[in-house]
């Protein structure tokens, strides 16, 4: 099953290796991987997609709590949350498919943030599924580069993770 | 306030830490600490003649003290030639620091000269490592080294020390920290009380338990906890490799050690089991055999300070992640004043079932009336020792007949490489022994494979005054593999013969130390008597045992608990 795993690190050197190390080690996966620095300045958040049986996903989540540097995590995948990741994508676009992209970026409320004569460069955020989605509806064809930021989550409700 | 240069501040350190001895080899990028070192006495530095010893040194000493063992190298191969031994104290968690010096900060990723990225290189294989920043941070960080590797599950922390963070000139004010702050740090103090309770109604409630406790015992300094508990429940016991001597292996309750070279008669309980409580072991490979049939009918107690070691490879009914001495203590109080008693009649039962398969088979091995058989070199040695000496091992055949022939009543006394298998181990780790505990006979029983991967420590134990006793099983053969390649491979020998063996005995003496060498059965007892009886030196015995012995029982591979060979042809 996929999860979202996000997890508070100390903003250290080192740390990120640690973590990242760790996936490798002990052959987890790694779907997507995002990190930042928070608002507290000594710590990161990271956010890591991955998919494991239950049994697998437990030993990430405890293999990850024994790394010194990990302050605090938490499977988002385990309650109500909200996942979003960012799309920049470029497009053929000349002649008729200049409209047709322009229709399909509305209609998965996308912006065209960049233009030339011949090129749309579109930036698009939601979950990976609808990215999968655009990319389909527009076809790979017209598809010349794709950057993808990694899903980035957080709970809905109250629930915060925080010190 | 004082001002002390880096150096001096790692130095002064140690000291404030209890640091008695620091095992190591100086070299460019350490040469400000080594001149600390110099000046001052009360941290005594041992010189190896290669790293790795320095780390399996240390491993000796932690295994057998409780205490971390402290390790100071150079930057580049001295810190790279750390690392197996670094792996084999993860692998069994072993408490240790590793001080390694690193090129000035301004040349790291210069590609300099001794550079390694030992942060980087160690990382799979330490508990934690550190590197320092600045100079100021020396005491905090050397303290945090100590307390991450000492606390929780041990390990070892590995501490990259660029050569600028000590040099002389620049001096800073010292004060060594009391207390560490580590806010995502938090190894368990105490047991769950509800999961604790629920676990002695378990025990209490079953009619065919079993106790296996692991290394973990050792480490947590639980032995007599544990043997109260257990003689207050009156339940079979058996032990890991790593938990030998955690309970004494001569008393009636205890079935010898598990998994696949362990007994008969522990094997066969484990497989049979109702219930089985497992205390700071980790369930591994060498125990379990194939988990899918791991014993079918037991529900599962698992005590352990890692909760990642819970339901790892086992799933446990009863986790309870906390320190194996606590736990037990509670567990204990708890059983006292429980109303509820073990049902006599099925323990009754359950023993007399336990006692027929003892019966059955025991450890046994056919003996010879002219060839030495390993097994029997064991046996003399523990009724030579009254059982009381620290034995290390090297890893092979020999290591599985000094596991099972050699009765440890006491822990922290069977001193091998149980997780990661480490050849090379035995000399180094004897010396640590030994260099701690001068008025104790130290054995390192090992193989004539194993030895010489180590054996340029034998001008260390020269220079040191190290009288151990080297027991070389020497069987003109890399034993377990060969013993493999008979029961896998058609007995076809793929280089694990070793030709052109040197002249042991000349060896030894070459290094200033004695040699015997034993060929005859018949002077096998006097002569191992006259090598104790040489209390200050360093004796290399060289013992000709039966070339083609083989390690029994034997779990067969991808079986389940009960599935072994207890010979070269009887398989149950």
């Amino acid at each position: 099953m996929r999860r979202i795993i996000s997890v508070l690190l100390e903003n250290e050197p080192g740390a990120l290796s640690r973590v990242v190390g760790l996936f490798s080690q002990r052959n987890y996966n790694i779907e997507t991987l995002t990190v930042a620095p928070t608002e507290d300045e000594t710590l990161s958040r990271l956010t890591v997609t991955t998919t494991g049986s239950d049994k697998v996903i437990e030993q990430i989540t405890k293999q990850l709590n024994k790394l010194i540097e990990v302050v605090k995590l938490v499977d988002l995948t385990e309650g109500a949350h909200i996942e979003r990741e960012l799309m920049l994508i470029k497009l053929k676009a000349t002649g008729s498919q200049r409209a047709e992209i322009k229709r399909t970026v509305d209609i998965f409320r996308g912006q065209i943030v960049d233009v030339t004569s011949s090129v749309y460069t579109v930036q698009l955020a939601g979950d990976s599924e609808k990215l999968d989605g655009f990319i389909q509806a527009v076809g790979t064809s017209g598809v010349l580069e794709v950057v993808r930021s990694g899903v980035s989550g957080i709970a809905r409700g109250e629930k915060v993770l925080s010190l | 306030m004082e001002l002390l240069s880096g150096a001096d501040m790692l130095i002064r350190s140690l000291q404030d830490e209890g640091i008695e001895y620091i095992y190591g080899y100086p070299g460019g990028a350490a040469l400000h600490i080594y001149d600390a070192l110099f000046r001052q006495d009360k941290v005594k530095h041992i010189l190896v003649r290669h790293e790795q010893a320095a780390v399996h040194m240390a491993d000796g000493y932690a295994r057998a003290t409780g205490k971390p063992g402290t390790v100071l190298v150079t930057s580049g191969p001295g810190a790279t030639n750390t690392i197996t031994g670094i792996a084999t104290a993860f692998m069994d968690s072993i408490p240790m620091v590793v001080l390694c010096g690193q090129v000035a900060s301004t040349l790291i990723g210069e590609d300099a000269f001794q550079e390694t990225d030992m942060i980087g290189v160690s990382r799979p294989v330490v508990k934690h490592n550190l590197s320092v920043r600045h100079p100021e941070e020396i005491p905090e960080v050397i303290r945090k080294a100590y307390y991450i590797a000492a606390t929780g599950r041990p390990g070892p922390v590995v501490v990259d020390i660029p050569k600028d963070m000590t040099t002389p000139n620049e001096r800073y004010e010292y004060a060594y920290p009391k207390k560490v702050k580590l806010r995502s740090y938090n190894p368990a103090i105490r047991g769950h009380a509800g999961q604790i309770k629920k676990a002695v109604d378990m025990l209490l409630a079953a009619r065919r338990p079993v106790i296996y406790a692991g290394g973990g015992v050792v480490l947590g300094k639980a032995s007599d906890q544990l043997t109260e508990l257990v003689r207050k429940l009156g339940y079979p016991i058996t032990n890991t490799l790593m938990g030998i001597g955690c309970y004494p292996a001569s008393d009636k309750q205890h079935l010898g050690w598990l998994g696949m070279h362990g007994t008969y008669e522990a094997n066969m309980a484990m497989h049979h089991a109702d219930l089985i409580l497992a205390i700071g072991a980790r369930f591994d490979d060498r125990v379990t055999n194939a988990t899918e049939k791991f014993c079918p009918g037991a529900r599962i107690i698992h005590v352990d300070i890692d909760p990642a070691s819970i339901s790892k490879t086992v799933e446990a009914d009863v986790p309870i992640v906390g320190p194996v001495d606590a736990v037990l203590k509670e567990m204990l109080s708890l059983v006292k004043e429980s109303k509820q008693k073990p049902d006599a009649d099925a323990i009754a039962a359950w023993w007399k079932q336990i006692e027929e398969w003892r019966a059955f088979h025991g450890m046994r091995y056919e003996t010879s009336d002219d060839v030495i058989k390993p097994q029997e070199v064991i046996e003399i040695l523990h009724r030579l020792t009254n059982g009381e000496a620290f034995v290390t091992s090297d890893v092979g055949q020999h290591q599985m007949f000094a596991a099972q022939y050699y009765k440890f009543d006491k822990p922290n006394r069977w001193i091998n490489s149980g997780g990661l298998g480490t050849m090379g181990f035995g000399l180094p780790a004897a010396m640590g022994v030994k260099l701690t505990h001068p008025d104790d006979e130290v054995l390192c029983i090992t193989g004539e494979g194993s030895i010489q991967m180590n054996i340029q420590e034998l001008s260390t134990c020269k220079q040191y005054n190290l009288p151990v006793k080297i027991i070389n099983l020497n069987n003109q053969a890399l034993g377990m593999v060969k013993q493999w390649q008979d029961m896998n491979y058609e007995s076809r020998h793929s280089q694990s013969y070793m030709e052109s063996l040197p002249d042991f005995i000349k060896l030894a003496e070459s290094y200033g130390h004695k040699g015997v060498r034993i060929e005859k059965k018949a002077e096998l007892e006097s002569k191992l008597k006259e090598v104790l009886a040489m209390k200050d030196e360093l004796v290399f015995v060289d013992i000709y045992v039966d070339r083609f012995e083989h390690v029994y029982p034997m779990q067969v591979a991808r079986g389940s608990m009960k599935d072994m060979w207890l010979s070269k042809t009887e398989r149950v």
